[in-house]
């Protein structure tokens, strides 16, 4: 299948830093992406570079297959930046009304469409009032629903659930799922591993304008995986240090084992079975992604702030 | 180009809408007309009562000093400088002998201060009192001079100006009036729109809703749309103003009393030359509203209508398209807006004294420059253009000057999306005019 979005080698230098340097990356068409990297990494400029916003210095961007064309091609795309506004003394569906016919909806076409997605969000009763007057939460959803009216192509979603509570989270991840499954394109930017590793097919982590890892959420855990073993048996096992593996550490019936270079997982289970002990569980540990994360941007000395441990 | 059309809808109708619009709309020509006629009625009522003694030795002006309802003068016996105020004198006014016709002073003491108006009729009284007593012993009889100051009030100057061959009526006080008036027009309302403008462009900013748009359309449509939504509200607002006042002015006048509705009109058949008996019957109050509209109506109106709409216009592009600029780069704090906007509304300041002093005299050299410039023509060819095309302004200054605006407000235009474009997607970072001019001539993004 070909990549709905395709970045080669985009650049985009401001006097003082080099915002995004020769970064490259394919989307492929119906997958849920994500964009992730400390703040000040870049992603906001590649973002607006990826949105027709700013034209980049260098590099290609190619949209469905062709070069992108930013005054065309904005039909296609549906993006929601994080810091968020509306006009807040207009009512809220003037103002989806609006939004949605600069996005070349028609006004009959866009009222349909804005119809409909009220409903489906429990929104209905809102039309005629004013954002000035809604929480930070209920605006988010308009924003949401603003976003995809259009039925773009490519959705890209700065930071989607930040001020929701988890049922209108829940609400919105629904909607992105099936949103994805229609065959649309979703680019999820944010800071949240746990939401991430639950939602993501495909990341890449920028830090500095580079490219750091690209890869889908299991390979990248497997990349960066240190063969660490936790052991479960029915009693307490008597196991020590020796050429197949080490203890990391005990935790009561559970034992952490890394096991070392030229060795194999069963060497561990030879030895607790020579014991006579049984085993209740056997797994391999792998690093969650907000543990690789802080590894590798710490290992920059480059974030204003790190991830956001939730 | 659809989509700027989108823009300028919303700019227009969220305004139009608002109830501010509205009330300053209806209210503003009837706090007009009350200020006009209040301050009418306050000139003939307010003023003060002055009672004057008059110690005049040889009683040289006696029979010819006249009294008015606000002056009145009295000769009485045994005052002086010591006792007029305790005998119910405002001010005593001392004549010297008038001997030999040497040139002497007669002096005017108060108690309270007299206004400069006051103290000249007070003055003009004496003179035509002194005039007439110097006539009369000259040898020339009272009821004969009587009857030259009632001929003389008939007569009026009448200015014609001459083009080629037909020659028309031409009034310097109206075409100063129109000029000041529509210089005054331009000048407040290039602040109120060009702030609104400024305004609109730190709400998007501050809300952070630009991004969402910009993400939709250009920036230059986005700030384009909003400068052209919220000038179609100042023509809007011109225009019912000018609906109001009419027929304000005509509601005004059919209530006035049938007789002077038909000498009005009988004046106004007869072109004003009713003859003296004609004259004996119209009452004053029909000769004044003859005479305003007549006068009114010597002035080339569509010519001056249509010139104000274009310089209201183009100085409202040139300028809102720099506060624009300036919107674009503030960062919540209306006191950095302030500090920025000063370069702005300097010139808007100087152009507007500038027309102060071209409404006396339009064919001074200052007047002819800062009517081709663009940063001052919108108020200063307006005041200029009262006066008459081409008596007044030939025909290649006014195209020379409406030229050179247009060139202006595209070249304002130009450099402000420049700024626009950098400035409202940037947050956090104090900017001044240096770095906007920088990022208008350099390449960005």
């Amino acid at each position: 299948m070909d990549p709905l979005l395709s970045l080669q080698h985009l650049k985009k230098y401001y006097a003082t830093q080099k915002a995004v340097d020769d970064i490259s990356f394919d989307i492929q068409a119906g997958s849920i992406f994500g964009l992730l990297g400390p703040n000040g990494a870049g992603k906001t400029t590649l973002l607006r570079m990826i949105t027709g916003i700013f034209y980049p210095d260098e590099g290609q961007i190619t949209l469905d297959g062709k070069a992108f064309d930013p005054i065309n091609d904005i039909q296609k795309i549906g993006y929601m930046p994080e810091e968020r506004g509306m006009y807040k003394k207009m009512k809220i569906g003037e103002q989806a009304l609006y939004l949605a016919q600069l996005k070349g909806l028609s006004k009959s076409e866009a009222t349909e469409k804005i119809k409909y997605w009220f409903r489906k969000l429990e929104m209905e009763s809102w039309w005629n009032k004013k954002v000035e007057d809604l929480s930070k939460g209920m605006s988010q959803k308009l924003q949401f629903v603003v976003t995809v009216l259009h039925e773009p192509k490519l959705i890209i979603l700065d930071e989607p659930f930040s001020g929701l509570d988890p049922l209108n989270a829940n609400l919105i991840k629904d909607e992105i799922y099936g949103l994805a499954k229609k065959g649309a394109t979703i680019i999820f930017s944010t800071h949240r591993m746990e939401q991430v590793e639950e939602i993501c097919d495909h990341i890449v982590l920028v830090n500095l304008g580079k490219k750091i890892i690209d890869g889908t959420v299991s390979e990248i855990k497997q990349q960066f995986k240190e063969n660490i073993f936790t052991v479960e048996t029915q009693e307490a096992a008597d196991i020590s240090n020796n050429p197949a593996f080490s203890v990391v550490r005990h935790e009561g019936k559970k034992i952490l084992v890394k096991i070392n270079e030229g060795f194999s997982s069963n060497d561990v289970i030879q030895q607790v079975i020579a014991q006579n002990n049984s085993i209740v569980s056997y797994n391999e540990l792998l690093p969650s992604l907000n543990d690789i994360f802080i590894k590798l941007v710490e290992d920059t000395h480059a974030t204003a702030r790190a991830f956001q441990n939730i | 180009m659809h989509k700027i059309w989108i823009i300028i809808q919303r700019e227009y109708s969220t305004r139009v809408k608002n109830k501010r619009f509205l009330l300053v709309t209806f209210l503003m020509p009837l706090l007009i007309i009350g200020l006009i006629f209040g301050s009418a009625y306050l000139s003939t009522r307010g003023t003060e009562n002055r009672k004057i003694a008059v110690i005049d030795p040889n009683g040289y002006i006696k029979t010819s000093l006249k009294n008015t309802q606000q002056i009145s003068f009295e000769f009485p016996e045994n005052i002086d400088t010591t006792n007029y105020s305790s005998k119910g004198y405002t001010d005593i006014l001392i004549l010297p002998k008038f001997e030999n016709n040497t040139k002497a002073d007669y002096i005017l003491r108060s108690k309270k201060s007299m206004g400069l108006m006051l103290q000249n009729s007070i003055s003009e009284k004496i003179n035509s009192a002194l005039e007439d007593q110097m006539l009369q012993d000259a040898g020339i009889q009272q009821n004969v001079l009587d009857s030259i100051h009632k001929a003389s009030q008939f007569a009026a100057l009448k200015a014609y100006e001459d083009k080629g061959s037909a020659s028309k009526e031409s009034n310097a006080g109206l075409a100063m009036g129109i000029g000041y008036a529509s210089g005054f027009l331009i000048y407040i309302t290039l602040f109120i729109y060009g702030t609104m403008v400024m305004r609109g462009v730190m709400e998007e900013k501050t809300n952070r809703i630009a991004e969402v748009i910009i993400s939709s359309v250009k920036p230059f449509e986005l700030m384009l749309g909003k400068i052209i939504g919220i000038g179609a509200v100042g023509l809007t607002q011109f225009a019912l103003w000018i609906i109001l006042i009419t027929s304000l002015t005509s509601v005004g006048m059919s209530m006035l009393p049938a007789d002077i509705q038909h000498q009005v009109t009988t004046l106004q058949q007869s072109n004003g030359q009713m003859g003296a008996a004609g004259m004996a019957q119209a009452s004053e109050s029909a000769m004044r509203i003859y005479n305003m509209q007549h006068t009114i109506a010597t002035a080339n109106w569509p010519l001056i209508l249509s010139c104000f709409v274009f310089y209201f216009l183009g100085g409202y592009l040139f300028y809102s398209a720099l506060f624009a600029a300036v919107g674009s780069v503030v960062n919540e704090d209306p006191q950095d807006a302030q500090s920025l906007m000063f370069p702005i509304t300097m010139p808007i300041i100087f152009s507007y004294l500038i027309t102060n002093m071209v409404t006396q005299n339009p064919n001074t050299p200052l007047a002819f420059w800062a009517s081709i410039i663009p940063f001052s023509s919108p108020m200063v060819m307006m005041a200029r253009v009262a006066y008459g095309v081409p008596s007044a302004v030939s025909y290649w200054e006014l195209a020379l000057s409406m030229v050179l605006l247009i060139g202006g407000f595209l070249f304002t235009t130009w450099l402000s999306g420049k700024i626009y474009r950098t400035g409202i997607l940037m947050y956090g970072k104090k900017v001044n005019w240096k770095t906007m001019i920088k990022w208008a001539f350099t390449k960005q993004f």
